[in-house]
């Protein structure tokens, strides 16, 4: 019953979302008012039937309804509840509903919180929304049915794939649709602006908080789904320039550049033209990462099984979507009026250059990602680009860029000093030739590269300070009077000191993970030890220990520093019995921002076991920039001037002058 | 500068950041891609020795002799088997039988060094480019889609 509930459920979510993707349109075309406010109602309405749906499989998982395909294959009854809870989204079907469900509560809170937008625009916005849901509630009833039933219902379930049955489930999906499907806001806004054939600086203005949300969410996912995987997989790597990471990483690439070209747009009213279409790419990428993810024309452990039917279909939403946009771009985008004009060197100039670096980078990551598929379906043979092409490429691209990243905030609008920029930045300069200078003399061993990319990100984060510094004028007043200037300052200019600042924290991280990494494989005996950097790691000895569905062999480690203890770790493998798989738990053991990580490979005769040990400096810098970058777009959002929503035109001047 | 100027300028700067770009996929491109193999394409290619690839099959079973950290075992597809070596610690899901992917240098026509080998993560599939090679070989069988689960078994 409950099953046919959600299946129903969706069912009507589709008609509704039918309703809403026409009737508002013929409405805004009409200037009629009753006809518009249909999407708010309908919109809301859409996100009730989708939770509906969502709530019935999540009971479904809960109660272990084994006469339900979906359930069947993924559930275990003995399986902790919080991974029956997660995993309603740790397969195919249930994470395409978790797709639309997250889809249609973008919708609803454009419905909610929309009172400011123009009644047209709001209309078209929610319209189109609805389109891209009606196109994948299709696509979930007719191919991927999470509510299907078995004709016999079997006693026990097929259990869910045991690397997922963590807390990173819980985490990594949501956080990262939430980025993923949040850009399709921005897109319908683009569309929306599209069929109006209008557009002015307070559109930006509107994009631009949704735009910041979805471009958070999908950081904070990104880099979960990263940490989850370092631990996870027992490689001790946090990035694989695996097609599916790719997937994630372009929509961020074009979030990223999005952000910037709609402040451009939004303080200038310049660029208008290439934001559109920057919001439109934006989008077209997260369905293209759907596509790759959920398609199956990649294997990997986001893939669950799989049939064609689905790839196809996928694909006809994305040919409909990304094609149908662009040709309505191409038709409309000339009547846009272009805005502000502004010398290459500005604030303007430095934001059109991060774009240019951005979207370059970005077609090198996409070139990469596709250039396998497209070779095996033209000549059948089978290549696989990894990491080795990524980094001659897409590195020396960030390079430049973050060079320039400090001197953007640095630049008046329209007419720019680089020169004076460059004096004020003299500070940073410094730290960075210090940072390589003391990184020669201190660490041994390493890349010749690595000291001077680490003096790029002290740059880079010494840098961002400067800008605020800056602003308060420090040390040029009084401290109390730069401290009052300081407070004085909009929250945005915080947000984006913190963002940047947060970049530079992650770059270091990446340097030191990958640069200085120790790694020892060894096969070891109970009491033996080795040598890692200045660590001693001796094993124990091993013990098996029931686990709530599984079995694990954990194995003991003693970590010693200069003799002392520090720690002890403690890895295991896991074998679970429902699916006869094993995994292995890595362990880890923190020591300020580095870790010494070890996992298991398999116990030999006599308690001999192999180990893999690493010490990774810095690793945990990886992390915690990302998570700065996003405190720092949760302040920019805060930002007052998002909040009150788009002023009148004319009061425009004056908010610009306050700054 | 007038506003041609200025424009020149911009296209000026994106066609340079694209041309470098282009030169480093292009060189990359070269330089940085592994070719997947079965073992019959090893030997029908005459893939030299030393040649990076990616070789896949399943592991032979019977044929995997491990030593604490040295590996070594048989991957076939049915047609020709190659015998590779690996030093490390092998995937949780590899076991003979299994589909395996195995990225490192060919010795010669019969030998192969691996320095990563690959199995997937969830123990009902085979890897896409293994299954393609077996069907090539006609070694596909009805039990490996039977594994492939979920599809084959909707009422």
């Amino acid at each position: 019953m409950i099953a046919e509930i959600g299946h129903y459920a969706l069912v009507l979510a589709l008609g509704l979302a039918l309703i809403q993707g026409s009737v508002p349109v013929v409405g805004a075309r009409l200037r009629d008012r009753a006809l518009m406010d249909v999407a708010d109602i309908s919109a809301l309405a859409q996100f009730a039937f989708v939770a509906i749906s969502f709530a019935a499989l999540t009971a479904l998982y809960v109660s272990s309804d084994f006469s339900v395909l979906n359930v069947f294959e993924n559930s275990h009854s003995a399986k902790p509840l919080i991974y029956k809870l997660t995993g309603v989204w740790g397969n195919h079907e249930g994470s395409m509903l978790l797709w639309v469900l997250i889809l249609s509560i973008f919708g609803a809170f454009v419905a909610m919180f929309g009172s400011n937008l123009p009644e047209t625009l709001r209309a078209n916005v929610l319209a189109v929304q609805s389109w891209i849901a009606a196109a994948f509630y299709l696509f979930i009833l007719f191919t991927s049915n999470p509510f299907a039933r078995l004709p016999q219902a079997p006693a026990e379930g097929r259990d869910l794939n045991p690397i997922l049955q963590d807390i990173g489930l819980a985490v990594h999906p949501p956080l990262l649709y939430l980025g993923y499907v949040g850009f399709s806001i921005s897109f319908s806004f683009a569309v929306a602006a599209l069929i109006e054939g209008r557009i002015d600086a307070a559109w930006a203005r509107w994009v631009r908080p949704w735009t910041l949300a979805a471009w958070m969410f999908l950081t904070l996912g990104i880099a979960m789904g990263s940490y989850w995987a370092y631990y996870e997989l027992g490689w001790g790597g946090w990035w694989f320039w695996d097609p599916v990471e790719n997937a994630s990483l372009m929509p961020w690439i074009a979030g990223t550049a999005l952000l910037h070209s709609a402040v451009v747009m939004e303080k200038r009213d310049a660029l208008k033209v290439w934001t559109v279409l920057l919001s439109i790419l934006t989008f077209s990428l997260s369905l293209l990462g759907t596509f790759l993810v959920r398609s199956g024309v990649l294997t990997s452990v986001h893939t669950f099984a799989s049939d064609p039917t689905r790839g196809v279909f996928i694909l006809a939403i994305l040919v409909v979507f990304i094609g149908g946009a662009l040709a309505l771009y191409a038709w409309r985008a000339p009547l846009l009026k272009r805005g502000g004009i502004f010398a290459p060197v500005s604030r303007e100039g430095a934001l059109v250059l991060n774009n240019l670096l951005l979207t370059t980078a970005l077609a090198t990551v996409f070139v990469g990602t596709l250039y396998p598929l497209a070779l095996e379906a033209l000549t059948g043979d089978k290549i696989s680009v990894g990491a080795p092409f990524f980094n001659a490429t897409f590195g020396p691209l960030m390079v430049p860029l973050l060079l320039a990243v400090p001197f953007g905030p640095l630049l008046a609008w329209k007419r720019g000093d680089l020169l004076g920029a460059a004096q004020r930045l003299m500070v940073a300069f410094g730290g960075g030739l210090v940072a390589i200078a003391v990184t020669f003399a201190v660490v041994r061993g390493g890349p010749v590269l690595a000291p001077f990319a680490i003096g790029l990100a002290a740059y880079v984060m010494i840098g961002a300070l400067v800008d605020l510094a800056e602003r308060a004028q420090l040390l040029r007043l009084p401290l109390t009077t730069s401290l009052r200037r300081m407070r004085g300052l909009p929250r945005s200019a915080f947000g984006t000191a913190l963002a940047h600042f947060g970049l530079g924290v992650c770059l270091l991280g990446i340097v030191g993970e990958s640069s200085y990494n120790a790694e020892q494989i060894v096969a070891m005996k109970p009491g033996q030890s080795v040598t890692l950097r200045d660590y001693n790691v001796t094993f124990d000895g091993l013990v098996s220990r029931p686990g709530p569905n599984y079995r694990e062999l954990v194995a003991r480690f003693v970590v010693r520093r200069n003799g002392d203890i520090i720690g002890t770790l403690e890895p295991s493998k896991r074998s679970f019995a429902a699916r006869g798989m094993a995994t292995s738990e890595a362990a880890l053991l923190t020591r300020g921002f580095s870790q010494i990580y070890i996992s298991l490979g398999d116990p030999g005769a006599d308690s001999t076991i192999s180990v893999r040990l690493y010490h990774k400096p810095l690793v945990l810098l990886i992390w915690i920039g990302s998570v700065i970058m996003v405190l720092g777009g949760a302040l920019s959002l805060s930002d007052r001037r998002l909040r009150v929503g788009a002023p009148k035109p004319a009061k425009k001047a004056a908010l610009q002058a306050a700054e | 500068m007038t506003r041609k100027q200025r424009r020149l300028v911009l296209i000026g700067t994106g066609l340079g950041v694209l041309a470098l770009a282009a030169v480093l996929v292009l060189s990359a491109l070269r330089d940085s891609i592994v070719f997947f193999n079965s073992p019959t394409d090893v030997v029908e290619k005459q893939v030299k020795p030393g040649t990076r690839i990616r070789l896949g099959g399943l592991v032979q079973p019977g044929s995997l002799d491990r030593k604490d950290l040295n590996a070594r075992f048989e991957v076939t597809d049915g047609k020709t088997a190659i015998q590779v070596s690996y030093t490390g610690i092998l995937p949780d899901l590899f076991r003979e039988g299994q589909g395996v992917i195995a990225e490192g240098t060919l010795i010669d026509g019969k030998a192969f060094r691996a320095d990563s080998v690959l199995a997937k993560h969830d123990e009902t599939y085979m890897p896409k480019e293994v299954a393609d090679a077996l069907k090539k070989q006609g070694h596909w069988k009805e039990d490996y889609e039977a594994k492939g689960g979920a599809t084959a078994q909707k009422p």
